[in-house]
């Protein structure tokens, strides 16, 4: 075939049957994707999204602003891809749209949004605009030291670096880091932006420039083995940074402090609370880390931790994944996914939704705000309720 | 911006309607080898009121309305072959009651097959619905109008038999109880004792109505369900085999399917058998039941039991996944099926004829049939896969269908779900006054002809 424009797996696209199993989680019990929850219309599904793009190769439709808000409101989460009932191609469907938003940006037609998130990494080195010499502020008063040959660079990234409600995670993270006599450091105002967002939205020029600055920086610094406070960072450095020459251990802040539990070298005291567990997409689904946040939680004497109904492989993304986090195209509607999570959150009668991701933490936290439940629901990492625990 | 717009902003919001030619070209189409159509709206109502008002407006400025579920028939039903609104409604989604002494349900018209499936297993796991073998996107409300089956359909009848009262937003606008509903508040009966006018919107494929409401009924969730996959090359003892399974009167559901691909399957009539039971010894009793009945076969050499154990997981999934991969068999992500509904002496005819088709047309088939009722009749599915990248085998799957409908009605069946030339060889070939009888309901019920134009054109 011939086609108007081109993407690696062009090949496939038709392949799809549209027969809507993507939508799912694999009990059916809601839809599964968020931005067809959020959007409603069949465009906005995974199989409506690859009509439209095979309409597309195809000059059948054209590149719009409306086309590319359905393309940048998939929020990456992978549910598609496990739900898809088509084995030979179903692994590709998360890459086509991907690759479809790359050719969008060689167009220079996407969403003002994201553009302005592109601009800011490009000039700023981080989308809030804020100083590089800022960036490793969080870490007053961790203990955590500048990286000079530890045996782990602690990676906070973006959003745990500038954010508040990241700053918070990134902070009980690294003092339980610390004072478990973990040999780690960080890279302060030398840390960059790890690209995963910059990857995930089309642009492949400054994703791969900087991937290579970080992978020449590790390297220069001897870093060999590395801890994520976020798992799109973890996904990033795993999966994309070895294409690219960049060989590291990569762990995330759960599997460490799992193992610093079970090997008893954080004391934890009672404290009695229920809890539920929010699988981040990117520690879940891409990376099939399920066990290690639960590990923790089920540590904790008096933690009584109880799973939403969608949970696991079938969890119901935050909504903040494929840039979401800071473009906002699903918006803060009833249907959007941080809010439709936090209800469901709220009917496990749970008082803290655990989080092991710093975006995740921020859109739930938002979310529990714009439903009215902060006096029921409270959103917590992983470490700050270990921090509780000790604190007791 | 066109006032027709404004209008249905008004009415819907500014989220629930579109015009953009990203939603217009994917509504214009369904998965099948029909050709396209633009609509000029694609509207997303969230209630029974707002379907009224867009009804009404519909009525005032004669534009075409056109109902959609999941738009998995196929065969284009809800392609707007006149333009018009597409009205999604999915959005409409909300399980509103269970009553489980009475066995029902009562769901908005866009609810999933899925959601209800999940719903009831979480809430009410002492009961089931008929849950048919299409993707769990497609909608029970769409399911019941188009005639549609499930699991339970061997034993109750079509999905369709199993409303228990709707409500209906009319052609020109009024809202209609139909049912035990319009007297009280029990969904219990859509029409016994009183005339049952559930027939005027079942079968009529949205033409003369928008079901806002449907009433389902449940039955009893065994807690054991099991199978059995009973296998011959005799297509000729088929009827017998399953005349006999039926006698029974203890079977959940019976599919007879052939296929040319895997090799393993190919030359053999696979007849898969699910029973259920709330203990093991009423399993036990009625496996030996089923074997005892086809004992004779087995003698005889003539078919066997097969192991279904490396199979089991998928024969047991509801909805069964593995089916819509067969659109990926040439790499191309459509099939296509014509499911005349016809009795089970004919089996042997229509099995010969999908491989008479396949072999023409030079396309991949694979049938099943699904028993209805008891064995009064048979859904016989006879299904071409294609490459939707390749126009010309689109074509040969559309004349192969075409040519399976033609023999169905020379052989006296009924298809199914019919695309809009099928329902005007059916109207060629029906009694005279049963014609008329439609004409005069789709005219009275739809003086516009606003309803999906272009489907029961009982007129032309």
């Amino acid at each position: 075939m011939t086609y108007a424009h081109t993407i690696e797996h062009a090949e496939i696209v038709h392949r799809c049957f549209r027969c809507g199993y993507c939508k799912f989680p694999s009990d059916y019990v809601d839809f599964n994707c968020p931005s067809y929850k959020a959007f409603g219309w069949d465009t906005y599904s995974p199989g409506g999204r690859m009509w439209l793009i095979r309409a597309w190769l195809n000059d059948e439709i054209k590149s719009s602003p409306h086309f590319a808000e359905i393309l940048y409101s998939c929020v990456a989460c992978d549910n598609c891809k496990n739900q898809c009932v088509f084995p030979k191609f179903r692994d590709f469907l998360p890459d086509i749209f991907q690759e479809t938003k790359a050719e969008l940006v060689n167009d220079g037609r996407i969403p003002p949004e994201v553009r302005d998130y592109f601009k800011a990494i490009a000039i700023s080195g981080n989308p809030y605009k804020l100083p590089q010499s800022e960036r490793g502020k969080w870490a007053e008063g961790t203990g955590l030291q500048p990286y000079t040959n530890q045996e782990y660079l602690f990676y906070a990234g973006c959003v745990g670096s500038y954010d508040e409600v990241g700053q918070k995670m990134a902070r009980s993270v690294g003092k339980l880091l610390s004072d478990a006599g973990i040999s780690a450091g960080i890279l302060g105002s030398e840390e960059a932006c790890d690209g995963s967002e910059v990857k995930v939205l089309g642009e492949m020029g400054l994703f791969t420039k900087l991937a290579q600055e970080n992978i020449g920086q590790f390297k220069a610094k001897g870093i060999k083995k590395i801890i994520t406070l976020d798992p799109h960072a973890l996904n990033v450095f795993k999966k994309d940074y070895p294409k690219l020459g960049g060989e590291f251990r990569v762990f995330h802040y759960t599997e460490i402090l799992a193992g610093l539990i079970k090997d008893k070298k954080i004391a934890l005291t009672n404290y009695p609370v229920k809890v539920t567990y929010h699988d981040p997409c990117y520690l879940g689904r891409h990376n099939q880390i399920y066990g290690p946040p639960r590990e923790i939680l089920k540590a904790i004497p008096g933690v009584e931790l109880v799973e939403m109904h969608r949970n696991a492989l079938n969890a119901f993304c935050c909504g903040g994944g494929g840039g979401n986090f800071f473009t906002d195209i699903l918006g803060t509607g009833e249907d959007s996914a941080g809010r439709v999570r936090v209800r469901e959150a709220r009917d496990t009668r749970a008082r803290i939704v655990a989080v092991a991701c710093p975006s995740c933490a921020k859109m739930l936290s938002d979310a529990v705000k714009t439903e009215g439940l902060e006096d029921t629901l409270e959103v917590l990492g992983i470490a700050e309720i270990i921090e509780r625990a000790r604190a007791k | 911006m066109s006032d027709i717009l404004k209008a249905l902003i008004e009415i819907v919001g500014e989220r629930g309607v579109s015009n953009t030619p990203e939603e217009l070209w994917f509504y214009s189409r369904d998965p099948g080898v029909l050709t396209p159509h633009l609509p000029d709206y694609v509207v997303a109502p969230r209630t029974t009121e707002e379907v009224r008002k867009i009804v009404l407006l519909a009525n005032r400025e004669k534009i075409p309305v056109v109902p959609m579920g999941n738009g998995m028939s196929l065969t284009g039903l809800v392609i707007p072959l006149k333009g018009g609104i597409v009205l999604d409604m999915k959005r409409m989604n909300k399980i509103l009651e269970v009553n489980a002494m009475a066995r029902y349900a009562v769901v908005e018209g866009g609810t999933s097959q899925g959601v209800l499936k999940a719903y009831l297993q979480e809430h009410y796991p002492q009961l089931r619905h008929s849950i048919p073998d299409a993707p769990p996107t497609t909608t029970i409300a769409a399911n019941a109008a188009l005639h549609g089956q499930g699991r339970l359909t061997q034993q109750y009848g079509f999905n369709s038999e199993m409303v228990t009262g709707l409500e209906v937003v009319l052609p020109t606008g009024e809202v209609c109880l139909i049912g035990s509903p319009s007297l009280g508040p029990y969904w219990f009966s859509r029409g016994p004792t009183m005339p049952d006018l559930s027939a005027l919107f079942l079968g009529w494929l949205g033409t003369t109505g928008i079901i806002t409401k449907i009433g389902l009924r449940l039955y009893p969730n065994k807690k054991i369900r099991d199978v059995e996959l009973f296998v011959t090359d005799r297509v000729d003892l088929i009827p017998d085999i399953l005349y006999k399974l039926t006698h029974l009167e203890i079977l959940e559901d019976v599919n007879v399917w052939f296929q040319p691909k895997p090799l393993m399957f190919q030359g053999n009539f696979h007849i898969t058998l699910y029973f259920t039971g709330d203990t093991e010894e009423e399993i036990a009793f009625k496996r030996r039941m089923v074997w005892d009945a086809l004992q004779e076969y087995m003698d005889s050499k003539d078919g066997g039991f097969m192991s279904v154990q490396y199979m089991k997981e998928m024969l047991m999934e509801m909805p069964q996944r593995g089916i819509a991969d067969f659109a990926d068999v040439p790499k191309g992500g459509g099939f296509e099926y014509s499911g005349p509904i016809t009795i089970i002496e004919h089996f042997p005819q229509y099995a010969a004829k999908v491989v008479e088709l396949a072999a023409k047309y030079d396309v991949l088939y694979a049938s099943s049939a699904r028993l209805i009722s008891g064995g009064h009749c048979m859904m016989f599915s006879i299904s071409f896969a294609f490459n939707r990248n390749d126009p010309a085998m689109m074509t040969r799957v559309k004349h192969a269908l075409d040519e399976a409908t033609a023999f169905a009605l020379e052989m006296g069946g009924i298809p199914w779900k019919p695309n809009f030339m099928e329902q005007k060889m059916i109207m060629e070939k029906m009694d005279k006054n049963a014609l008329k009888l439609l004409q005069m309901i789709k005219n009275n019920l739809d003086p516009q002809g606003i309803m999906n134009p272009g489907n029961w054109e009982v007129n032309s």
